[in-house]
């Protein structure tokens, strides 16, 4: 491979060959912002506002013009080497489009404009709105150099550089300690799962020798790995495990799940676009572009898959009992990461059509969620709470808002002929079709439960009487202005509309899918489940009766358990505060500074002891010095008579 | 016994020794002056033993011993008048005494 | 003769000088200086240099030894001229001064002194040291002589200005 930025030189659309363009606008909206602009705020958000929409616009043109074209190899739109280990191994910086990563980068881009667009309303009159327009642009950079990686280096480094995003959106609001508390899990938590993902990578990339997807993948590659083993598991499958430590890690996977609900302190934009659509997809998309490498080792998409459905069962449980909407929010999102998640894991080589049911679901969520934070956003910026049982009534109040908070409750829990039905059939005909019953069944539980969970805060927030303890709440609620609600409405249309995208045919792994119809054997079931769950939710809910109280104190002890989140931050904290740092942090602190530190305070006292003692030696007694010198000198001229003697003069 | 150069320059070299003894060893400021005039009247004495017995028919050595007592006159004048300034300041010449140029 | 002249000379020399520097009393010291002074005056006069025995009488023990003694009344301290021994200092300066004079009186035994031009006496030698001290050519110090007189006179304004009393202008 030649050093320097290699263009690809084939008839390509202009789309296509400038498709660098795509993470590149953001990146520069970021140093623009972040260095000249933090005192324009109006500035600030027009460059980041102005780059994304530019940005977006390439997308959507890039993606026409790919999935119009129908490439058999992925494009390298850039590839630049900049660090070389030996001479198969090298790092490089690369933009690669292929099926996933154009169709992950669009989604990206357009999701990213509109909150952008969103933001500006969302956060007006917030002080530190030029600083959110930078990070959200640092944030859009990072996530798309990710997703267009063509190398395991380049995508660990995105890695990275996402989760200082994340970091500094999280703990955006930095005079809350709750805020900084929950940056800080998050970062630490993710940061702990990429420990995992470095050991993959390094296993990967030592005995594979290379670190680019492609070759990475390749029959012989995979064989070298498959063939060593180390304490009895094959490398392959320890590196796909590690490696999937990671994604676990950024997409909240049971049990490293507990950052996500706690990244709620941050803005409600932040939410909507990190914590729905792109940063925590990260993981899926992760082990979606290493398939090859899961698939041949049979233990990692095992892994994946009972990780996955685990995740979505517990997550869904747990949103059951929460009561701050966009807990609810967060805890759907684990949910539907875990269908992700599982989609991938129930696919083979052979027949990978939950491949493309994750990738497809990955899409019709990101339109949905963020739709949905996006909305609750516009709620709670009319009412100044996140508390659902002090709103109330307010479909009459925020009729847009509602209008597209309906649609895409109903999106998500798969009343057809929403983007949530099509993309959720797809993944229960995947894990019927690859023989796994069990999971076939779990998923469809929780299809109901989430039909349940998300209607029981839609009826709770749009029907039923007003709060009546504070009823200036409800009075003075208004409508948000167009620039929040523009985006509302093109994201509720989007998530009417993917349904339709023709997914099986463009973004699969391997061969496309054959066109098959709706399975009506699952489709039909999937359906009359979400409809039971929405009823049940109806009539618990829509008025405001204790039927609902009254179920939740009759479970008594279990009720609280869920409640709690089945006390699994108070386990983390208890064996964080009392086992690691009294017995491993605590000695290490008193090592640091009594031994450490300790060695440099004495060297530095030794030598002020030693000039103490070195200072009498300047007594200002004249005779002193003149016996030394003198005394000196004569032992000098002993030293050369001596000397000379012996060399022989 | 035949006088030879030696005998005279054992007698400056034990008079340049006596000199720097007193140079060391004496606690008045004074006396050490002293003691540095018997070191450059050695000095002298050396030049004009080597001028008289190695090389008679030149002046040089007078010549230059007249310049060292010359220098010797000089210095002997200033240091006696520092002397002096000092002994009006402190009231003593003990070179033990006089030690303000330390730490 | 010559020899008994010279150890003479010797016994007086050392004797005084010795005296210099270990007598307790300054005044002492003084008058013991004078001693050796002339001792070496008799030493020149023995070498043949009868100018340079003057020229030291007159300037060192004239000019010189007087100045001292000045310096000595004038630094009198209540309480006598005393300058007692001590060990603590002697020790040291009496190793490294006969160390001095070892080294020395080695480096002499080693170098043979040869006569090196002829005995040519035909000025007087204080004609002859003038013509020297003032002569132009390569051979003539009058450079070192005019420094000379530019530093006596420095010394002169120097010795003058430290000494003086002040006057407060």
């Amino acid at each position: 491979m030649d050093a320097g930025i290699q263009t690809t030189s084939v008839q390509l659309g202009w789309f296509l060959q400038n498709a660098w363009l795509i993470p590149l606008l953001p990146f520069l909206a970021f140093l623009v912002n972040g260095i000249f602009l933090q005192k324009y705020h109006k500035v600030a958000a027009a460059v980041s506002v102005g780059a994304m929409g530019l940005a977006a616009t390439v997308a959507l043109g890039m993606c026409l013009q790919f999935f119009a074209g129908d490439f058999a190899q992925p494009i390298m739109s850039i590839r630049w080497e900049f660090l070389r280990f030996s001479a198969g191994l090298y790092a490089e910086m690369g933009v690669m489009l292929d099926r996933i990563s154009v169709m992950l980068a669009t989604v990206v881009a357009v999701v990213s404009f509109l909150i952008h667009v969103y933001s500006i309303g969302y956060m007006h009159g917030d002080t530190g709105f030029a600083r959110f327009f930078a990070c959200m642009s640092l944030f859009t950079f990072s996530m798309l150099g990710l997703v267009f990686a063509n190398n395991i280096f380049q995508i660990y480094v995105f890695w990275e550089l996402v989760g200082v995003s994340s970091f500094l959106l999280i703990g955006f609001y930095y005079y809350k300690p709750s805020a900084v508390a929950a940056s800080k899990k998050a970062f630490i938590v993710t940061r702990f799962a990429d420990l995992g993902f470095l050991l993959g990578v390094l296993i990967v990339s030592y005995y594979t020798g290379t670190f680019d997807f492609a070759q990475l993948q390749s029959e012989a590659a995979l064989s070298v790995l498959a063939g060593k083993s180390f304490m009895g598991i094959s490398l392959l499958s320890l590196a796909a495990v590690l490696i999937y430590c990671g994604a676990a890690g950024k997409s909240a996977m049971f049990p490293l799940h507990i950052w996500l609900p706690d990244a709620m302190e941050g803005p409600t934009p932040v939410s909507a676009l990190i914590h729905a659509a792109t940063m925590v997809v990260a993981g899926v998309y992760l082990v979606a572009r290493l398939f090859g490498l899961f698939a041949a080792s049979g233990a990692g998409l095992e892994v994946v898959m009972y990780v996955g459905t685990l995740t979505c069962l517990f997550a869904a449980l747990i949103a059951f009992t929460q009561h701050d909407i966009k807990r609810v929010l967060a805890f759907s999102t684990l949910s539907q990461l875990g269908y992700m998640m599982l989609a991938l894991g129930v696919s083979t080589s052979e027949n990978a059509m939950g491949f493309t049911a994750s990738m497809f679901h990955m899409t019709t969520h990101a339109f949905f969620k963020s739709l949905l934070f996006l909305a609750a956003g516009s709620v709670i910026h009319a009412v100044h709470t996140n508390d659902i049982w002090e709103m109330g009534g307010l479909r009459k109040k925020m009729p847009l808002t509602h209008l597209t908070f309906l649609v895409a409750t109903l999106a998500i829990a798969g009343v057809p002929p929403l983007a949530g039905f099509f993309s959720k059939d797809e993944i229960l005909v995947a894990a019927l079709e690859n023989g796994h019953p069990f999971v076939f069944g779990v998923a469809m539980l929780v299809a109901g439960m989430t039909a349940f969970y998300m209607f029981r805060i839609y009826f709770v927030t749009f029907w039923g009487k007003p709060y009546e303890k504070d009823i200036k709440r409800y009075e003075h609620a208004h409508e948000s202005p167009l620039v929040m609600t523009v985006p509302l409405l093109i994201l509720a249309t989007l998530s009417v509309v993917a349904g339709f995208l023709p997914f099986g045919h463009n973004v699969y792994y391997g061969v496309p899918l054959e066109h098959h119809g709706v399975n009506f054997g699952v489709a039909i079931p999937a359906t009359v489940v979400a409809l039971i769950g929405i009823a049940a939710a109806f009539a618990l809910y829509s008025k405001r009766g204790t039927m609902a109280a009254r179920i939740a104190n009759s479970m008594g002890q279990a009720y609280r358990l869920v409640l709690h989140k089945f006390y699994i931050d108070e386990i983390y904290l208890f064996v964080t505060k009392k086992i690691i740092f009294r017995f491993v942090s605590e000695p290490l602190h008193w090592f640091d500074r009594h031994i450490v530190d300790g060695t440099m305070d004495r060297i530095g006292e030794i030598t002020i002891g030693t000039g103490r003692i070195l200072r009498k030696t300047v007594s200002g007694k004249v005779q002193t010095y003149a016996i030394t010198v003198t005394g000196g000198f004569l032992v000098l001229l002993f030293a050369l008579w001596h000397y000379s003697k012996v060399v022989g003069g | 016994m035949m006088l030879t150069i030696h005998h005279y320059l054992i007698v400056s070299a034990a008079l340049f020794s006596l000199g720097i003894f007193g140079l060391l060893s004496r606690r008045n400021a004074v006396v050490v002056l002293m003691s540095v005039e018997l070191i450059l009247n050695a000095a002298s004495m050396n030049f004009i033993v080597l001028g008289q017995l190695v090389t008679p028919g030149l002046v040089t050595g007078k010549v230059f011993a007249i310049f060292v007592i010359t220098v010797a006159a000089a210095e002997a004048a200033v240091a006696m008048a520092i002397i002096v300034g000092i002994f009006k300041y402190r009231q003593t010449v003990d070179v033990e005494k006089i030690t303000d140029l330390k730490w | 003769m010559e020899t008994i002249v010279f150890y003479i000379l010797v016994i007086v020399t050392l004797f005084c000088a010795v005296k210099v520097v270990t007598t307790p009393l300054v005044f002492r010291a003084a008058i013991y200086l004078i001693g050796s002074l002339l001792g070496m005056a008799g030493f020149f006069m023995l070498l043949g240099a009868e100018f340079m025995s003057a020229v030291q009488i007159v300037v060192y023990v004239g000019g010189i030894v007087v100045l001292i003694i000045f310096a000595v009344m004038l630094t009198s301290e209540p309480g006598g001229m005393q300058d007692r021994p001590d060990i603590k200092r002697t020790i040291p300066a009496a190793i490294v001064s006969g160390l001095v004079f070892f080294g020395l009186v080695y480096v002499f035994s080693l170098t043979e002194f040869k006569r090196m031009y002829p005995v040519e006496q035909n000025k007087g030698l204080a004609q002859a040291i003038g013509e020297k001290l003032l002569s132009l050519g390569p051979d003539g110090y009058i450079l070192p002589f005019e420094v000379v007189s530019v530093l006596l006179v420095a010394a002169l304004i120097g010795a003058i200005i430290i000494a003086k009393k002040e006057r407060g202008e």
